[in-house]
């Protein structure tokens, strides 16, 4: 798998190839959809969340198996709590004006918005850019800071097996999306 | 191969599917799914034209390198994936201004794509001050039980909801 992950031409088609994996399967979940994304933060339509929280429970029981045994490693994001709830509540306050993120808006655009490529990922570019343009200064003024929780994943402080602890809390997941379902959403 | 042409699919079975996409890419290219930062690399890439010095001295693109890589291919690859979902479904459509936009805000066209824009540039910014989005931390990040991923992914929908809240009403 090495050989495989090293050759940086053949990673640019297997890039294109999920992408285009990826996108199918957003824009059959309907989370290309301005309705979809804004019925979602307006707490009228979980689509969004159903999705998330499927994938996240896949990806972390199939982690739970191939990490220990060294088939993939992990990448858990630099940063810090301050970043996370700063930056985040940034992000969300786009989420909710924009109506898609930067994965849907990418798939907005190839089902045929054009509000999500003028508008989207357009702003999106120039929102990174200016971030880009004054980083230096938020990391001098610490305003932009990185903290002990930086890089860092419950699957390096566990003392049993990974999916000990990810079994229950997938269920505990499984259960609240049951309790989604049960209440009409 | 009728599935494929059906307009919607579970909610369930497309987020297990990308479940099982993240970790594909995890095993042949060493990453996991995520959006936000392609951007960045094109915000570089652009700037490049015009002003190349001046990116190859900026700190944070030192870290981002403004090149088209496997990130910036899988967000190409999302445009490609959704116009051919779309296409077999028969639900591609040029849009103007969303339906829901247009019967309850307005139906011009200058105010959804300045709205629109307002919410790419603060996303944008966001997105690079969390360190990833909806895909990378929401899906990525959180399932790689990364603490600061579950706190990002949790602030953007509570900043969602006061958004949609205030564009539309609690």
């Amino acid at each position: 798998m090495d050989t495989v992950q090293k050759n940086k031409k053949l990673q640019l088609v297997l890039g294109l190839l999920f992408g285009i994996i990826f996108g199918f399967l957003l824009q059959k979940g309907g989370v290309t959809t301005y309705e979809v994304i804004i019925n979602q933060l307006r707490l009228i339509d979980f689509t969004v969340l159903k999705i998330m929280l499927s994938a996240v429970i896949v990806t972390m029981i199939l982690i739970s198996v191939l990490y220990p045994a060294k088939i993939v490693k992990l990448h858990p994001k630099s940063g810090s709590i301050k970043n996370s709830i700063i930056g985040g509540l940034l992000f969300g306050i786009g989420f909710g004006t924009l109506g898609y993120c930067p994965g849907t808006v990418a798939g907005a655009v190839g089902s045929g918005n054009i509000d999500g490529l003028i508008g989207g990922v357009i702003g999106i570019i120039i929102g990174s850019g200016i971030f880009a343009s004054v980083y230096t200064t938020l990391i001098k003024k610490r305003i932009v800071v990185i903290d002990k929780f930086s890089n860092h994943t419950f699957f390096n402080n566990m003392k049993y097996h990974p999916l000990i602890y990810t079994v229950p809390f997938a269920i505990v997941l499984g259960l609240f999306m049951f309790f989604l379902e049960a209440i009409g959403f | 191969m009728d599935f494929l042409r059906e307009a919607t699919w579970s909610p369930y079975l497309v987020g297990g599917l990308i479940g099982l996409l993240n970790v594909a890419t995890l095993v042949f290219s060493d990453k996991l799914l995520g959006a936000s930062t392609s951007y960045v690399k094109t915000s570089g890439m652009i700037a490049k034209i015009f002003n190349k010095e001046k990116v190859g001295k900026n700190e944070y693109y030192a870290t981002k390198i403004p090149k088209i890589d496997w990130g910036w291919m899988l967000v190409f690859g999302v445009v490609i994936g959704a116009f051919i979902s779309s296409r077999l479904s028969g639900t591609f459509n040029v849009v103007l201004v969303p339906d829901l936009w247009a019967t309850e805000i307005a139906d011009s066209i200058f105010l959804r794509v300045l709205v629109a824009m307002f919410g790419g540039i603060v996303m944008g910014i966001g997105a690079r001050w969390a360190g990833g989005c909806t895909s990378g931390h929401g899906i990525s990040g959180a399932s790689q039980l990364s603490i600061l991923s579950w706190i990002a992914a949790i602030c953007f929908f509570i900043g969602g909801i006061i958004a949609a809240g205030l564009v539309f009403g609690f």
